[in-house]
């Protein structure tokens, strides 16, 4: 499906979706809350297979935080972005490990990077830094004066 | 919290695999919990090498960021270095000139081609057959060389820059390359005899660490670790960038989807990366080696991703800009982080020693799990 088909579809499974459209590729805006059973529908709804989730990051806007997923699919080849705004005081959002299992290691990234909780994911524990250490290093507002050097 | 090493309840041996071990090449750590010498479960702890290089990004210009990227897939730093310079052409709607589209690319392939050698060598040393590795090396060297005429480096180039490459090439540049390509051609069929159809490698290799395309596109793997399960994802055939779209090579895939196929892919990718090397060396257009740039270049306000195949897989650069000289938030989606995340479903099962097998399959590059 192109971009413009995509979207068509995108507007039967949603209720009143929000585009982006400035971006390369076609770009959903969602609620947190219903992120699972979206995600589900992307997965297994004949026409998008979403299957192959290839990246999963957060972005800190300072007032609230971004959820970017990328999927495409190996069948069609087509591509979607899903972005989820978090609120910046309980950013929470639904695991989707148990629909791509990458997930797993990309969401255990973001929550030890950025701080996002994940609930219901499997093993939710620091990837990259100590499990003593105290902070989020990827948001803007992070201050460690030992480690990190200002440019 | 890290496992305690030890026995556990069940009667199950924990051990420490790294981060200290000369088979995870670098400071991978694994936690490998043992039924007698069966693996149960394999918990890889990563953080040793953690630089967090997106962080330092945000504060380095849209020149400077790129050279951090050699230090990530060292293997692959030629190809690092072309996703960011592409990522920020896309923003910044730069045209690169023919000449620099065929230097990234022949850069691009014989990077490739070190990277694949330093694998064949370094895999079958894992399992036992130290060899190969003095074969690998004797030919990985011709290729350093080469490179280092042109960019002075051999390791991490910092070869590419937004808008082409950093300098023409050496005017001794395509009949080195000529020269190599004779020579490693009978030297990749001495590859095969001394390996491939050796009958304890096959038996090591064989039916090991079987991934089924599902799990392969479910756990996001990319690069030959997928195309060895016969998922078709080479980024240079399914999105040419470049002049790839307009060169004759074949996506190499496998079906059998244990290390022997992951091998073979491996192999095979060797030969087509000659013959795209063939195809350009040749026919490499006069003309400029970088498009006119503005000296501080800016980003417009607004989201970029670019996607390249390194020799270890799908590698994407995602440029969140605000308009300014630096990325607002930047994010590198590294091949060897998802395949890893397979590591443990492949490994379930199978013997310890096999668990270096698979690994060694995986050709993993720790900096570039780490970042």
């Amino acid at each position: 499906m192109n971009k413009e088909e995509l979207k068509i579809r995108l507007e039967s499974l949603l209720v009143s979706p929000t585009f982006e459209d400035a971006a390369e590729w076609l770009t959903v805006i969602i609620d947190p809350e219903v992120w699972e059973g979206f995600a589900r529908q992307l997965r297994s709804t004949e026409g998008f297979d979403l299957d192959y989730l290839f990246c999963v990051t957060a972005v800190d806007w300072r007032t609230h935080f971004t959820v970017v997923y990328h999927l495409t699919s190996t069948v069609h080849r087509h591509m979607l972005v899903v972005k989820a705004r978090l609120d910046r005081e309980r950013p929470e959002i639904r695991t989707v490990s148990d629909i791509w299992r990458t997930a797993e290691f990309h969401e255990r990234e973001a929550y030890d990077l950025m701080g996002i909780v994940f609930t219901g994911h499997p093993d939710l524990r620091r990837l990259f830094m100590t499990d003593e250490w105290k902070g989020w290093p990827l948001r803007k507002d992070y201050e460690d004066p030992v480690n990190m050097i200002k440019l | 919290m890290i496992q305690e090493v030890g026995t556990t309840e069940q009667g199950d041996l924990v051990v420490n695999l790294g981060p200290q071990h000369p088979s995870t090449h670098g400071v991978l750590h694994l936690v490998v919990t043992l039924n007698g010498e069966t693996i149960k479960k394999v918990e890889p702890h990563l953080g040793y090498i953690h630089r967090s290089i997106e962080k330092m990004c945000e504060s380095l210009s849209y020149r400077q960021f790129i050279y951090v990227t050699s230090r990530m897939d060292y293997l692959s730093s030629h190809i690092n270095n072309h996703g960011c310079a592409l990522c920020v052409e896309k923003g910044m709607q730069i045209e690169v000139p023919p000449r620099a589209k065929a230097i990234r690319v022949l850069m691009g392939e014989l990077t490739r081609l070190a990277s694949h050698q330093l694998w064949w060598g370094a895999m079958a040393m894992d399992i036992g057959a130290l060899t190969p590795f003095f074969h690998a090396f004797r030919e990985r060297e011709a290729i350093n060389d080469i490179m280092e005429e042109t960019c002075g480096a051999r390791l991490t180039m910092n070869y590419m820059v937004p808008g082409g490459v950093m300098a023409d090439l050496h005017p001794n540049f395509q009949k080195r390359v000529k020269e190599f390509i004779n020579f490693f051609r009978g030297k990749l069929h001495e590859y095969d005899e001394l390996v491939t159809g050796n009958i304890i490698f096959k038996s090591r290799m064989e039916g090991i660490g079987y991934l089924s395309p599902e799990d392969a596109v479910s756990y996001g793997c990319t690069g030959p670790t997928a195309r060895g399960s016969g998922v078709s994802c080479d980024i240079r055939k399914l999105y040419p960038y470049e002049v790839y779209g307009e060169l004759q090579f074949e996506e190499v895939t496998a079906t059998g989807g244990d290390c022997f196929a992951r091998y073979m892919v491996r192999m095979q990718e060797m030969r087509q990366s000659i013959s795209i090397i063939e195809q350009l060396i040749d026919n490499i257009p006069e003309g400029q080696f970088q498009a006119k740039t503005k000296a501080v270049l800016k980003l417009p306000k607004g989201e970029f991703y670019s996607r390249v195949e390194t020799a270890r897989g799908e590698f994407g650069v995602y440029i969140i800009s605000e308009g300014g000289t630096t990325p607002y938030r930047i994010k590198f989606r590294s091949p060897g982080f998802s395949n890893l995340s397979a590591l443990d479903h492949m490994a379930r099962g199978h013997k310890i020693g096999d668990l270096v097998a698979i690994m060694g399959t995986l050709d993993l590059v720790i900096p570039d799990i780490d970042r």
